[in-house]
């Protein structure tokens, strides 16, 4: 097994990968009997783990290659169903593997509109992108911006949009997997950031796509299999069928009967329970489909989708390729629902209601994680106030009043923070049960602590409410397997499924950002007469520094970051379509309208993130004519504001904040939320694209010629090894 | 290849675009406008407004894009603008 992209390894490739397929499974029925063997989860973790990790650092070993086309566009000899297999790998983030279920979960219908937008977009790429693009042949998607638009203005635009919407989706891969990692090997996050990087630069750094590209199909196997198997498990012993898609039907109509109970029972209230199937709760109507909009343009847009489709052996295969990527990422995204139903059903009927004393273990076990809290509080927090008390009480702290200046003194800041995290009826029900027994452990205390909480918020019901619980999106898909009472074998196939799926977005997005500045900035700005070997140099370093850069960024917990992971979409969406579109489908946009289209797009659509998240108040204040707040906003708004005014200096700080919370709320053009912003700039994008065109000069002829052959299948690329084979001027 | 040829493979190519970006619309966003009246369907337990946005605008879209590159291929071959196998 060559990996060499050769007739023989192309032609061999379902052995290949079925061979892959096979020994992965052998893997995981290996495992599972060393666990019933009683080896520790701990050892078991690790074969996983480092089994995997193993097979993508030997593809990506394997296919090191020399050539620049090898290196851009895997020799564009990829087949059609590979390159979906290797595109929904790619497409798959780890926010998907495990966000996208407890999205739904938390937001019920409302929660559908992700599913929409993430899939529905491949039809506007399929239809009005990917086939062109992979006719002209570029390496990048700056290169088509660049020929297309006559030069160096176009391409860094191009470069500046990418750059945008691909790093802060790269840190949070990073972070995905330092946090698996962390959590499944027990190794210190800061440290797994840096084994992650590691293992995501061997699978792309000799390669490069050619390399990116085997890997992500053995990724794309492994996260399939363990995405459907645990919840084709469950679905089995809750409803007797492994077909969890259609079972779940079953459990959403449990879902809205027990509501209607609960409600009787006095578990949830009308204010806190948000019946799961209606409709438009979360989102109004405009801005679910706003949503759904911004998310289909801005899949379209991705780069680091988009320079997939290069690596097809034709435009026919990049078109089917990008269907047979929909129907890989189908299997998943049709699946996460049933996910969030099981999920759903199960919290209702067994969690909440149940008393305080009896709580599921599996509560406990995420609780420990921080992803459960009830009454506002985790295990996690509790630990480390316990921690934070026995600290206190060998420096003699003597009442729970004097913890927090014992820690100070010390300089103890993590368990200070810890410390302070609880509040006050706890951190007192905390120091005098460790002042009492020093031996304590957390969760000898954990069911007392929640009483105490309770107490303190007014609950005397002694059970679990609607109210009470919360429950970390994050925590659905890695609880399903324990809730499901599964072995710890598929716990550990979880793990290796989020792994494979972060692993393999960083992979593209990596080299989505590499080849931007490699082939974009320095090859084609900075030095046009590099030889080969110095380009494939260059581009590894761009390949490590990129990766050590993001690395670092995850390390630092950018909690910011992480949410501005889902800007990607506009931000792409309003920077790049308007021009990539038009650059296809309209031979009279010129230089100047796609510059100034992709610049008015951005700048807008940057505005509106940035202003409506970080200035709410500026913002507000500015185009409070256009805001969608209620008169109750905008009455609570004054008092807030005037509040604040009129606060001393001490007190000033406190009245900002709860001022810039609320503003946050309403700080709005027409009610639409920061994440669909693209919904302004989308069309002002267009907009400016085809005004500016229309006033300044035509394209030239042989601009005509170019677009036209752009359009046609047949005939040779347009560019070669990176070089525009004809003049445009 | 004359230019007639030409203007021809594109009309049809950008017939099948808006054929393409009709249905999509119509599937991404028209048919769940009335959500609130479709739910009160229910089959196999999935009430259909919620159906269709989980599962049946998805399977839509997936055979929608094995269609379309068939009958893009097939507009490519019609005007002699396909790629040789």
């Amino acid at each position: 097994m060559a990996f060499k992209n050769d007739g023989g390894f192309i032609n061999n490739l379902g052995k290949i990968y079925g061979i892959y397929t096979a020994g992965f499974l052998a893997v995981v029925a290996l495992v599972g009997l060393l666990e019933f063997l009683g080896v520790p989860n701990i050892v078991l973790g690790y074969i996983f783990i480092a089994f995997t990790v193993a097979v993508y650092a030997f593809i990506g070993i394997v296919a090191r290659t020399g050539q620049v086309s090898e290196y851009y566009v895997a020799g564009r000899k990829v087949p059609a169903v590979y390159n979906g297999m290797a595109t929904g790998a790619d497409w798959m983030s780890a926010a998907s593997f495990v966000g996208m279920a407890g999205t739904l979960y938390a937001l019920g219908y409302d929660g559908l509109a992700f599913i929409l937008g993430w899939t529905g977009g491949f039809v506007l790429m399929a239809v009005l992108l990917a086939p062109y693009l992979r006719k002209f042949g570029a390496y990048t998607v700056p290169d088509f911006l660049a020929a297309r638009y006559g030069g160096t203005l176009a391409r860094l635009f191009g470069v500046v949009v990418l750059m945008s919407c691909s790093f802060t989706y790269l840190v949070a891969q990073v972070y995905g997997t330092g946090l698996i990692a962390s959590r499944f090997l027990g190794i210190p996050f800061d440290i797994a950031v840096y084994a992650a990087l590691a293992g995501i630069l061997v699978c792309s750094m000799l390669g490069g796509m050619r390399a990116v590209t085997w890997t992500q199909v053995a990724q794309y196997i492994v996260l399939v299999v363990a995405y459907l198997v645990p919840v084709v498990i469950l679905s089995t012993q809750k409803y007797g069928v492994p077909l969890p898609q259609l079972m779940y039907g079953q459990a959403l109509s449990d879902i809205t009967a027990r509501e209607q109970e609960m409600l009787q029972q006095g578990l949830a209230t009308a204010t806190d329970l948000r019946p799961y199937l209606t409709p438009f709760l979360s989102y109004d109507r405009a801005n679910f489909f706003a949503l759904i909009l911004c998310l289909m343009v801005g899949t379209a847009s991705l780069p680091h989708i988009l320079m997939r489709y290069f690596t097809t052996p034709s435009v026919r295969d990049a078109r089917k390729s990008v269907a047979w990527s929909l129907l890989f990422i189908f299997a998943l995204y049709v699946t996460a629902p049933s996910y969030a139903a099981f999920a759903k059903l199960e919290v209702y009927n067994n969690v909440i209601g149940q008393s305080l004393d009896h709580l599921p273990q599996w509560v406990i076990t995420y609780s420990n994680l921080d992803l459960v809290k009830i009454h506002g509080v985790s295990l996690h927090q509790l630990a480390g106030a316990v921690a934070a008390a026995g600290q206190a009480l060998v420096t003699g702290a003597v009442d729970w009043t004097g913890v927090a200046q014992a820690l100070q003194a010390k300089g103890l800041t993590e368990a200070l923070a810890a410390w302070e995290a609880l509040s006050d009826p706890l951190r007192q029900f905390v120091f005098d049960s460790v002042a009492h027994n020093p031996a304590i452990t957390a969760p000898d205390l954990f069911r007392d602590a929640i009483k105490v909480a309770a107490t303190a918020a007014g609950d005397a019901s002694g059970v679990i409410t609607n109210r009470s619980l919360t429950l970390d999106p994050d925590a659905i898909v890695l609880a399903t397997p324990e809730i499901a009472g599964l072995p710890y074998v598929i716990a550990g196939l979880v793990a290796a499924g989020g792994l494979a799926a972060a692993l393999s977005t960083a992979d593209g997005l990596l080299l989505a950002i590499a080849n931007a500045l490699s082939h974009d900035i320095y090859y084609k700005m900075v030095d046009p007469q590099a030889p080969t070997a110095r380009r494939l140099i260059v581009s590894r370093a761009f390949l490590v520094v990129v990766a050590i850069l993001a690395a670092f960024v995850a390390s630092t917990h950018p909690g910011d970051i992480l949410a501005m992971v889902s800007w990607a979409f506009s931000l792409a969406a309003a920077g790049l379509f308007p021009a990539l579109v038009m650059g296809v489908w309209w031979k009279r946009a010129n230089k100047w309208g796609a510059v100034s289209g992709m610049a008015a797009g951005l700048l807008v659509t940057l505005y509106y993130l940035f202003g409506t998240r970080y200035y709410a108040v500026g913002f507000y204040e500015l185009w409070s004519g256009l805001s969608g707040a209620s008169a109750d906003d905008i009455q609570k708004y004054q008092s807030l504001k005037a509040a604040f005014e009129g606060a001393a200096p001490e007190l000033r700080a406190a009245a900002w904040t709860a001022l810039d919370a609320h503003a946050q709320t309403i700080a709005n053009w027409f009610g639409i939320k920061n994440i669909s912003s693209a919904i302004f700039g989308l069309p002002l994008g267009f907009l400016t694209l085809v005004v500016v065109s229309l006033a300044t000069r035509r394209p030239s002829p042989a601009m005509a010629d170019f677009i036209d052959d752009v359009r046609r299948p047949r005939g040779k690329e347009l560019m070669e090894g990176g070089r525009l084979l004809r003049d445009l001027r | 290849m004359s230019d007639e040829q030409g203007r021809a493979h594109w009309a049809a190519t950008r017939k099948l675009m808006g054929v393409m970006l009709a249905l999509w619309a119509l599937v991404s966003f028209f048919i769940h406008l009335p959500v609130a009246s479709l739910n009160q369907v229910v089959l196999l337990g999935f009430p259909l407004g919620y159906w269709l946005a989980a599962q049946g605008s998805l399977i839509i879209f997936v055979a929608l894009l094995f269609w379309f590159a068939r009958r893009q291929d097939a507009i490519d071959r019609a005007h002699g603008f396909a790629e040789d196998e």
